[in-house]
């Protein structure tokens, strides 16, 4: 009984890994499709009332966060903007934002990376995961 | 063959010609039975609730009242222009509704701030321009504390200070819709896209009782 719990979860996640990297991003590997899934729980809860269900921002009020340039530019600041917040002018997809996006200091590194892997393979173009490593070394050093 | 397609014809017809016409908001509120006397005679009588009258400063810093909503209907709620939390999701929806009626005299939009301390009228305006209201249709409105938790009562929207919550203040984000007599006629979930769907519809279904 156990054991086939087991493979139907098993089987289960599979699915949902694969139609979930397939609405996107192909070539996602597991641990990849698997942190993005974690990561769109949590940006549902913390990011989406203001970025939008497909990062498409709300007006000039909160900017969008599908300009792939900045993702992947601003690689080393995006868990800095996360933990601290931001605030002044900033160009997204040519437009001019300036609003303060407010600190939230409350989610751990995991968190992070979970959250960061989703926005930059599913509104980026980005293809690896943002791990957790990642999300440690770049706070070291925020602007 | 063709008697078949008009009697389909037909029966689908008669069925659209009926459809709408059936269906009515209700009136929402604890209402209240009266007895009058009228001519001698005594007679029952109900009231509903309905919003009382009010005057706000906008966005514009200019003083409006209740006046500017008659031969209206209108949707109201509560925000706060920093809100972190449930209203930039609720005036996302609002401003589905805002789009979808943009143009049309007889549908407005009134937005309560609850945070008369920084929302400003200048701070309201630069807000509502962000988000993309260009005319007078949507009103962004500010007044003093009692006032404005006084009104929120009477939309049945529940809004209070509270430092303990991302922000600084607590309220639920209700898109409330008001007839022409100022009765609630129906209380939507502006966090929710399926109940701003309903909201559009109920638009449509009130509009059509003042035709
Ligand atoms: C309360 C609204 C709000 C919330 C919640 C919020 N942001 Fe932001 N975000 C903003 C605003 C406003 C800016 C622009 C700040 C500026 O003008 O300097 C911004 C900017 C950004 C940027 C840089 C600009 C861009 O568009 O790429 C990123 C990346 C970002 N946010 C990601 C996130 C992520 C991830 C979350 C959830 C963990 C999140 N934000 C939650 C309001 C918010």
């Amino acid at each position: 009984m156990k054991l086939v719990c087991t493979l139907l979860i098993f089987g289960l996640m599979i699915i949902g890994f694969a139609q979930l990297s397939s609405c996107h991003n192909n070539n996602l590997n597991i641990q990849t499709a698997q942190y993005a899934v974690n990561g769109q729980k949590l940006y549902k809860i913390h990011c989406q009332n203001c970025h939008g269900a497909k990062g498409e921002g709300l007006g000039k009020l909160y900017p969008p966060l599908t300009d792939k340039n900045f993702l992947s530019k601003n690689r080393n600041q995006l868990a800095c903007i996360i933990k601290n917040g931001l605030k002044g002018e900033i160009v997204i997809n040519g437009e001019t934002f300036n609003q303060n996006m407010p600190a939230l200091s409350t989610l751990n590194d995991v968190d992070i990376a979970y959250i960061l892997t989703y926005v930059t393979t599913h509104f980026g173009d980005a293809d690896s995961t943002f791990s957790q490593d990642e999300v440690a070394q770049s706070l070291k050093d925020c602007k | 063959m063709i008697k078949n397609i008009l009697a389909v014809a037909t029966v689908s017809l008669a069925f659209l010609a009926c459809q709408p016409n059936s269906k009515k908001l209700p009136i929402i509120g604890d209402r209240e039975v009266v007895e009058k006397v009228v001519d001698g005679k005594t007679v029952i009588d109900t009231i509903y609730p309905a919003i009382p009258n009010f005057e706000f400063l906008n966005q514009d810093s200019v003083l409006i009242s209740d006046k500017n909503f008659e031969n209206k209907i209108y949707v109201a709620n509560f925000f706060f222009t920093h809100c972190p939390s449930i209203c930039p999701t609720m005036q996302r929806n609002l401003l589905k509704a805002y789009e979808k009626f943009k143009g049309n005299s007889g549908v407005a939009f009134l937005s309560h701030s609850i945070d008369f301390k920084h929302d400003q009228p200048h701070v309201l305006k630069s807000y509502a321009s962000k988000l993309g209201v260009d005319n007078d249709q949507w009103q962004f409105v500010t007044g003093s504390k009692a006032d404005i938790y006084g009104i929120s009562d009477k939309y049945l929207v529940f809004t209070k200070e509270d430092e303990n919550v991302a922000g600084g203040y607590d309220h639920s984000g209700y898109l409330v819709l008001i007839d022409h007599e100022k009765h609630i006629r129906g209380v939507y979930d502006g966090t929710s896209e399926e109940e701003t769907e309903k909201l559009l519809s109920d638009i449509d279904i009130l509009l059509a009782e003042y035709k």
